[in-house]
């Protein structure tokens, strides 16, 4: 069953309406068979007209929906011979980065995500994809086996950011993002990467720092989440929505600050309407990307990666 | 005019006036609560004459006691987009910016770039300013260090990198957290160049600038006491909901979990850092000491 956002209510109860026609006993009835394609119509229309002009806050909490694909669909759905690793080979393995081998579109790479869990159970099992320090260490490991190998690394970001607990500060949570973000500058191998839902912090930039980083058109990328951000600036979380607003949270934004590459457009409605037609226009877009970047040799990846960060924050808004 | 006039009423303007003044005069150790003379207090490089306790060091200060007879050059920030989101919370970021520059005495930003000798070798100095805008990370200091890495490869110099910060600057957007990213450039060029990139960690080093080049030296140093960690304490009580361990994030918990080489006082910085970039830039200096002397059998 879907589940409706606040400012979704109006699509809600034009499919609730259908729903409920859809049970009536008599309905071969052909009136009945009418009021529905007309209800469909209309619904169709609402959908079409809310996504639409989605405010920053209405795209974070899209970002968030609990049935938007995660980056384990994408993985099952776009990767052929998946063999997944496990571990950091130091303290631990860390579910809420998940990743491995196998091959896109026929070629060999290693892909990593954060997978947020997709109910309860699976949830906790991956900390909801707040990673801690084995996490991403592990990815560490990961992209330097691709580096060895010479196999392009897709990442998938995904986490409202990096653990904040005693343990992940023991371990050292900020050193392991530090270099991590290190590990992705100094890749002599192609390193693609897609916000698929929400790029939290330093959590999701330590997988991300890429030759090539894609945002899905509604998924959001900040440097605090907007409740953090209004908890501090406006000593109120309730003025969340102004915070996503300031910030420019989405993917739109993003571009225009040269931040991110290029926005991949979603299916009318959300991924979560269509994940299986999402990942497959990600699918796309990435394999191209490695295909284009897998020309280039480790030196010339490694030089335009670092002069693409230095060049931004030339461009405002 | 008679004595009361004349010299009463001085008398008893001075003693109310002083009642105005202690605030230049002592300073009250945070840490104590000892009274401190302003005086003695600076001459001991702000740390508390009494108790030890390392009180936050602003950047100005600090510059004189770390080169050769505290002789040193400023090098200012590039001129960067200083607003680039034009963002609002209760008040303007622009006109939070300019205030913090109008108290700021002649830094722009919360960086401070400055070079000069120390023991008798040139080296670049990047210290971060806690008492501008919490320390916190922008563009400004984003390009202020990569000016100083590139300054360092320049001049084949090391590069010593004092920490103090909040974190990212939130009201930069995304474009502060690529900072974390850029300033790992910055630290690669300097690794690249065989240069030695050393961190001194000071109250408080945490979120993004502890996730990026503060957490990538060659070697660690921490000022003793400092909170050192990702996650601030309190957005980690708010998370775990449990009394954080005494102690915690501090510079001595770090050295315990491995993350930091020493726990060095501040009066010891100085000729621990010259020790230190000359045995990694010095790999072999005369040994003068005569050889000791072994007996036959």
């Amino acid at each position: 069953m879907t589940t409706y956002l606040d400012f979704e209510k109006p699509i809600a109860e034009l499919e609730g309406k259908i729903a409920e026609l859809r049970h009536l006993p008599n309905s071969g009835d052909v009136d009945i068979a009418e009021e529905v394609m007309r209800l469909q119509d209309k619904a169709h229309k609402q959908i079409r007209a809310t996504y639409a002009k989605l405010t920053p806050w209405q795209r974070v909490q899209v970002a968030r929906h609990a049935e938007r694909p995660h980056a384990q669909a994408y993985i099952d759905r776009l990767i052929t011979d998946y063999t997944p690793l496990a571990g950091d080979r130091a303290f631990g393995e860390d579910a809420a980065i998940v990743g491995g081998m196998g091959r896109l579109q026929g070629r060999s790479i290693v892909v990593l995500g954060q997978q947020k869990g997709d109910d309860t159970e699976s949830r906790i099992k991956h900390n909801f994809g707040m990673a801690r320090p084995e996490g991403y260490r592990k990815a560490q490991r990961l992209m330097r086996l691709a580096d060895r190998f010479k196999l392009p690394v897709l990442t998938l970001v995904d986490t409202p950011g990096a653990y904040p607990g005693i343990e992940a500060e023991a371990r050292g949570q900020a050193e392991a993002i530090a270099s991590s973000i290190e590990t992705c500058l100094g890749l002599g191998v192609p390193l693609v990467s897609v916000v698929i839902g929400e790029g939290g912090s330093g959590g999701a930039l330590a997988i991300a720092s890429s030759d090539r980083v894609y945002m899905l058109e509604n998924s959001v990328y900040s440097v605090i989440t907007p409740e953090g951000c209004a908890s501090i600036l406006w000593r109120n979380n309730a003025n969340a929505q102004d915070a996503a607003e300031a910030m420019k949270v989405t993917a739109a934004d993003l571009k225009k600050l040269d931040v991110i590459d290029e926005v991949i457009p979603e299916p009318m409605g959300g991924a979560h309407r269509a994940p299986d037609e999402t990942i497959d226009v990600v699918g796309r877009v990435v394999g191209e990307a490695i295909a284009e970047l897998a020309k280039l040799d480790g030196d010339t990846l490694r030089q335009r990666r670092q002069d693409k960060f230095l060049a931004m924050g030339k461009k405002g808004l | 005019m008679n004595w009361l006039t004349n010299f009463v009423r001085p008398k008893l303007r001075a003693l109310v006036a002083r009642k105005e003044t202690p605030d230049n005069l002592w300073v009250k150790c945070p840490k104590c609560e000892q009274m401190l003379f302003t005086r003695d207090w600076e001459a001991n490089q702000e740390v508390c004459n009494h108790c030890g306790h390392h009180m936050r060091l602003r950047p100005l200060k600090r510059l004189p006691h770390l080169f050769d007879e505290g002789k040193y050059e400023l090098h200012p920030l590039p001129r960067v987009n200083a607003d680039p989101l034009k963002f609002r919370d209760t008040k303007r970021y622009d006109a939070r910016l300019k205030e913090a520059q109008a108290k700021a005495e002649g830094t722009t930003d919360a960086l401070v770039v400055a070079s000069g000798l120390m023991g008798s070798r040139l080296s670049i100095v990047a210290l971060l300013d806690f008492g501008f805008m919490g320390g916190s990370m922008g563009t400004a200091v984003g390009e202020g260090l990569v000016m100083a890495a590139d300054l360092a490869v320049a001049r084949k110099a090391p590069l010593i990198v004092f920490s103090a910060s909040g974190g990212a600057r939130m009201q930069e957007g995304i474009l502060s957290l690529m900072q974390l990213t850029r300033t790992t450039i910055a630290v690669r060029k300097v690794k690249e160049a065989g240069l030695p990139y050393i961190v001194v960690l000071t109250d408080p080093t945490t979120g993004g600038v502890s996730a990026s080049f503060a957490m990538l030296g060659d070697v660690h140093i921490a000022e003793p006491d400092a909170i050192i960690g990702f996650a601030g304490p309190r957005v980690i009580q708010d998370t775990i909901r449990q009394e954080l361990p005494p102690g915690f994030q501090r510079s001595e918990y770090l050295l315990e979990h491995g993350m930091v080489d020493a726990v060095v006082h501040r009066h010891k910085l100085r000729e621990t850092l010259i020790r230190m970039v000359s045995l990694f830039m010095d790999p072999l200096v005369v040994d003068n000491r005569p050889l000791a002397v072994t007996s036959s059998r």
